[in-house]
């Protein structure tokens, strides 16, 4: 799935790096544990997360993500943003819940990071 | 004997300070990504290069991360002077941490640092005395992919 993609089906605002929105993603993490995101994703996993720190994106930064989808709203302050702007990382905001974010994203065909069935 | 060639990156961290957590093992990410290592290389020395790191903001005065490149394998080490390790065994299980709330609050914490880089590493060795500090040394061998 294009992030383009991802963009659309969550309605959301894209904070960061909207070049690089044709960017191909196939796997997804859910949560707010960093420690979780660095042990268990892949490389060019979407995280969709309710923490808005700058760790966020440096956890992302060296995990290789994808994208970071900010979900209920969030939007992390600016120099987060920034950061994640000069680390190339494209960041969006949704007011989808993370479980809904999750579902419409399971629903349009990603899968889990971790022991990946096809869709 | 003929002296194998390397490139070192080091880095100081300062224990407690999150403003800047993470800078240390991005500048060795860059280093390895401008010497062309293998790309899931990089990822697992990044991951475990900042998984160390945090374990140093967290929990102790002041760490230095040292990166060295060779031509056949990248070594990272890192050293801190903070209060150690009592149980090694124990700190090497998920989900084991004595990192204070604030850390959790940040996404942090969760006991998964050390077995992480257990798994991202080649080699991994951790010496610790408690009231002194904590070393760390772990290798990623630039050949093909796990």
């Amino acid at each position: 799935m294009k992030l383009c993609e991802v963009q659309e089906l969550l309605q959301a605002e894209v904070l960061s790096r909207e070049d690089l929105l044709t960017a191909e993603t196939d796997s997804c993490f859910g949560g707010d544990l960093m420690s979780d995101v660095l042990a268990f994703t892949e490389r060019g996993t979407l995280l969709c997360t309710s923490l808005t720190n700058g760790q966020v994106v440096r956890t992302a930064d060296m995990s290789e993500l994808a994208a970071v989808v900010f979900v209920l709203g969030k939007r992390p302050a600016a120099e987060v943003t920034e950061a994640a702007a000069s680390s190339g990382l494209v960041t969006m905001t949704t007011k989808r819940t993370l479980f809904e974010a999750c579902g419409i994203l399971y629903a349009g065909g990603l899968r889990s990071c971790c022991g990946k069935e096809k869709p | 004997m003929i002296e194998e060639k390397s490139v070192k990156l080091n880095c100081v961290v300062r224990g407690g300070d999150f403003d800047t957590a993470g800078e240390a093992s991005a500048k060795i990410k860059r280093m390895l990504q401008r010497l062309g290592i293998p790309a899931a290389v990089i990822r697992r020395a990044a991951i475990s290069s900042y998984e160390a790191e945090l374990n140093v903001i967290i929990h102790a005065d002041e760490g230095e991360l040292t990166a060295e490149v060779f031509p056949d394998r990248t070594l990272i080490t890192v050293r801190d002077r903070g209060p150690g390790i009592a149980d090694i065994d124990k700190a090497l299980q998920e989900g084991w941490s004595t990192a204070p709330d604030y850390v959790r609050q940040m996404g942090f914490g969760a006991g998964m640092g050390l077995p992480n880089m257990v798994k991202c590493s080649d080699t991994f060795e951790i010496k610790s005395e408690v009231g002194s500090g904590t070393t760390i040394n772990m290798s990623f061998a630039h050949g093909e992919d796990r």
